[in-house]
């Protein structure tokens, strides 16, 4: 019997195939001028997500994403020439599938809540199962074969471009952030500067902290454990006496304001832009910057009236 | 402080709009060099956190089933059904949206996403409700920006700010590890429910 590790990694194997797939078709597009470099770039993707069950080494995937970003530095990742349909024809396929459109889509999300509700297998293996359920149905539905099918999601994927590894090489760096001790340089630099003898400074302190840090590493999750660790444990909970379950998730909270903010979130901030055809790379950034600041003097307002 | 230099470097890189790839991978290695790492060391460390966090880019598997929808008229019809009500308005649909997913992070689901909502059902829907209500076929390029710009934002939001509500949310197991650590105990409970007002606050702050 499979365990949910090994499920997983299955998964993980399937969407390295469809990389694969998708590099064949790349490579076979001879309407893509770079389509020797835009494939070799999804083919080392792809097996990046297969390593455990391949058997590659933490440094040969290291060694791959050194090519992969070498390949993206020098342009060498460009889009397909396949489009899609023009409007006049994808409205009358609208017109003639209604809104059993929203089926496939739909799909995802509910077979990924019954897997994580009603087995023990979790989200991600719930998420992956639907993907490949929706492909199945759709292409069942709308009488599409493998080859159609895998020139859509090159379609897609190429939309997204290179942004679509992004949100993981930020994660690697982050784990270089971790073992050079960047945090604790960090957490220090705030604690240097703050009047400690007030509550409000150390609360500010942080909450500053778990901003300014979620930035820089784009993941609150980073953040949390290091500035915690050296400004809210010492200076705000057993200095100025602060709840510590409310003072972890408002710093928490304080936190994810920072990720608004910071294009090292590459998965919220900057995949959209590229899934959603904007021009700006700060244009999701721009709209929840405001958003983010408001949020995070509230969260100092009540943490203030609460904790103290 | 000069192993603060990868966080400059990502900064600079940014601003003068150097490959987002390629910069990562100089901070990262600069960083590594500059605390003492070998270059072999950091590929290990690099490699080993790029696999562990595949889940991030879990999103490509749901691309071939929302694009064959999309080929057969997805976002026409998505469209479509946005424009046959009157009451539609594109920040009518985003608070919605904002709302549907502060609640489906309270219930603790790991649903929603850029990939499989915002593109395929939000935007064209906001694009479209904008299109039936000033009669135009064209949106012009910054609206069409502007319009993008909140429907991310939206799910960001409340993905962010539903989820700790979720008594065994991950976020909030960690902060219990963490104080754990530190030979502090913390309740689940007690940090969800002050994660209500803030998931409230921040539905009410998206809306003015």
């Amino acid at each position: 019997m499979l365990n949910t590790t090994d499920m997983l990694e299955i998964i993980y194997f399937i969407t390295g195939l469809l990389l694969l797939a998708i590099s064949v078709y790349t490579l076979l597009d001879k309407g893509n001028k770079a389509r020797f470099t835009t494939a070799l770039f999804w083919v080392l993707f792809g097996l990046t997500f297969m390593a455990p069950i391949i058997h590659l080494s933490n440094i040969v995937v290291g060694v791959f994403i050194v090519i992969m970003a070498l390949i993206s530095g020098l342009r060498g990742v460009k889009v397909g020439s396949n489009r899609e349909p023009d409007v006049e024809i994808r409205n009358r396929e609208r017109d003639k599938w209604g809104n059993s459109l929203f089926i496939p889509i739909l799909i995802i999300p509910i077979v990924t809540f019954a897997v994580a509700q009603f087995t023990k297998l979790g989200a991600l293996i719930g998420l992956g199962i639907a993907s490949i359920v929706a492909i199945l149905v759709a292409m069942v539905m709308f009488r599409e074969g493998f080859t159609n099918t895998m020139q859509e999601g090159r379609r897609l994927t190429d939309a997204v471009g290179t942004a679509a590894t992004l949100p993981q090489l930020l994660a690697a760096l982050g784990a270089v952030f971790n073992a050079a001790g960047v945090g604790a340089v960090v957490a220090s630099l705030i604690s240097a500067v703050v009047p400690t003898q007030f509550a409000l400074g150390t609360l500010i302190a942080y909450f500053a902290g778990m901003a300014l840090f979620t930035i820089i590493m784009g993941n609150a999750f980073a953040a949390f454990a290091v500035i915690t660790t050296g400004i809210g444990i010492p200076l705000v909970i057993q200095m100025h006496g602060a709840n510590p379950a409310i003072l972890g998730v408002l710093g928490m909270l304080a936190g994810y304001c920072g990720t608004l903010i910071s294009p090292m979130a590459a998965n919220f901030n900057i995949v959209p832009v590229a899934l959603l055809g904007m021009k700006d790379n700060f244009g999701v950034i721009k709209k929840q910057a405001p958003v983010a600041i408001i949020m995070w003097v509230t969260i100092l307002i009540f943490g203030y009236l609460i904790l103290f | 402080m000069i192993k603060l230099i990868g966080i400059l470097i990502v900064v600079v890189g940014f601003i003068f709009k150097v490959d987002a790839l390629l910069i990562v991978l100089v901070a990262g290695i600069v960083t590594g060099l500059l605390s003492g790492m070998n270059f072999i060391q950091i590929l290990d460390v690099m490699g080993k956190a790029f696999v562990d966090n595949r889940s991030m880019s879990l999103f490509v598997l749901t691309l071939p089933a929302i694009a064959l929808a999309e080929k057969h008229g997805l976002r026409e019809q998505a469209a479509k059904l946005i424009s046959s009500i009157k009451a539609a308005t594109a920040g009518r649909i985003l608070s919605l949206y904002l709302g549907i997913r502060i609640l489906i992070g309270a219930l603790g689901l790991r649903l929603g996403g850029h990939a499989q909502f915002v593109r395929p059902l939000v935007a064209p829907m906001v694009t479209g409700a904008v299109q039936s209500k000033y009669g135009v076929q064209e949106i012009p390029e910054d609206l069409y920006e502007d319009l993008m710009g909140y429907s991310a934002s939206s799910e960001n939001y409340g993905n962010f700010y539903g989820q700790n509500i979720f008594v065994a949310a991950s976020g909030l197991l960690l902060i219990q590890g963490v104080f754990k650590e530190a030979g502090i105990s913390v309740d689940l409970l007690t940090m969800s429910k002050y994660a209500i007002p803030i998931g409230i606050w921040c539905h009410s702050v998206r809306h003015a």
